[in-house]
């Protein structure tokens, strides 16, 4: 009997525990993506509520109707150049400019957007 | 046989080594002009000797506002005191230079053809400074970048005349200071010509990125981030910083490379130096 409470209080705390966690790195991912020595993002992209937004990339927006593959959005913050060899975005993750799971937030991040 | 052959598939691939094909400068400044012209079509080629202020009305009246009272004013009389002062020897700055120094930053940067090297104008204060028993100034700010702010002010309006001889070392240091001015660096991966030529005239975050076209004109420059008169390669210095690459050392043979082909390519637009700026 105690066994079965316990699993089922996990089945019950399980999903909320994970979307909490979830929550925390969209949280995080935000942080990340506005701070000026790492995302940086602002300098370049209008998004969400940042103020004084650059114009030189796109607006971030309708991310998960943009990249509908999770992994191409992924790779495009990893290293852009992939992509487009021209473009004047950093490669995140090529360059080690965010950890792997800082990488992870921010995509998690964008696909609110 | 077969040995003859591979030697001189050696030697040949040598003689393809040991001749690379320099660009041409001329096609090359062409190349950016034609580029900057069509992105700018209301900007007369003089006028990208104003910067950012060229392409954006709002900067434009305030840095007109600012010019009105200059804030390096007193950098040019503190450099002309420094200028006119002669070293220990009896000789002066005036000795050194064509035309006693006034009037002559349009020459500048110039290829020495007897050291192989090319000669910036604060090169050649501190080549000046040693050659009369002076100790050489450091670069970047300070008295030396005062000296060469007063030589630019007695330089104004000339046009800008740089010169590549017929001399393939002078190809050489254009065409390395041009492949230093297009490859990415640091950890932002940025070369000059990302911000500079191709998103010129974009809005990163509240600035806006100038056009390379011009960027020579107007130093040394008072910039009211350092608060002071500076140099041109104390700026190349901080552009390298910002995107998180090791800066090389200011009159280094690189930098003066660089300084060299940005110069070349603003030949035939007016100085305008010393320039307050941003």
């Amino acid at each position: 009997m105690n066994k079965l409470t316990q699993l089922l209080t996990a089945m019950l705390l399980l999903p909320l525990l994970l979307s909490s966690a979830y929550a925390d790195n969209i949280a995080e991912g935000k942080e990340i993506s506005f701070d000026r020595k790492k995302g940086n993002c602002l300098a370049c992209h209008a998004m969400d509520d940042g103020e004084l937004a650059g114009l030189v990339g796109p607006p971030l927006m309708m991310m998960k109707v943009r990249f509908p593959d999770r992994a191409v959005l992924r790779e495009q913050v990893w290293d852009p150049t992939i992509r487009n060899p021209a473009t004047s975005m950093p490669p995140y993750g090529r360059h080690r400019m965010m950890t792997e799971e800082e990488i992870d937030k921010v995509v998690d991040y964008l696909y609110t957007l | 046989m077969k040995g003859l052959t591979c030697l001189s598939a050696i030697l040949l691939g040598s003689l393809l080594v040991s001749a690379p094909s320099y660009a041409d400068p001329q096609s090359d400044q062409d190349e950016i002009r034609t580029f900057f012209q069509k992105r700018f079509p209301k900007v007369e080629l003089a006028g990208f000797a104003d910067g950012a202020y060229a392409i954006n009305e709002n900067a434009r009246s305030q840095w007109l506002e600012i010019e009105e009272f200059p804030p390096y004013e007193d950098a040019v009389d503190e450099g002309q005191e420094y200028f006119e002062t002669p070293f220990a020897n009896g000789k002066s700055y005036a000795d050194c230079f064509p035309n006693g120094g006034i009037g002559i930053k349009q020459d500048y940067p110039k290829f020495d053809t007897d050291s192989g090297e090319v000669i910036t104008i604060e090169y050649a204060i501190n080549q000046c400074r040693t050659s009369n028993g002076e100790e050489a100034l450091p670069y970047g700010q300070g008295e030396l970048a005062y000296v060469s702010a007063y030589m630019a002010s007695t330089s104004r309006d000339n046009i800008i005349n740089v010169i590549i001889p017929d001399d393939e070392r002078a190809l050489a240091a254009y065409d390395a200071g041009k492949r230093m001015f297009y490859e990415r660096k640091g950890q932002l991966n940025m070369a000059c010509a990302t911000c500079h030529i191709s998103i010129a005239g974009s809005q990163l975050r509240a600035e806006i990125t100038s056009p390379a076209l011009g960027h020579t004109t107007h130093f040394p420059a008072f910039r009211f981030a350092w608060d002071d008169i500076g140099t041109l390669q104390k700026r190349y210095a901080g552009c390298n910083t910002q995107v998180r690459a090791k800066p090389f050392a200011l009159q280094s043979e690189q930098y003066r490379n660089l300084e060299y082909f940005h110069t070349y390519m603003a030949n035939g637009l007016p100085l305008n130096g010393p320039g307050s700026r941003k």
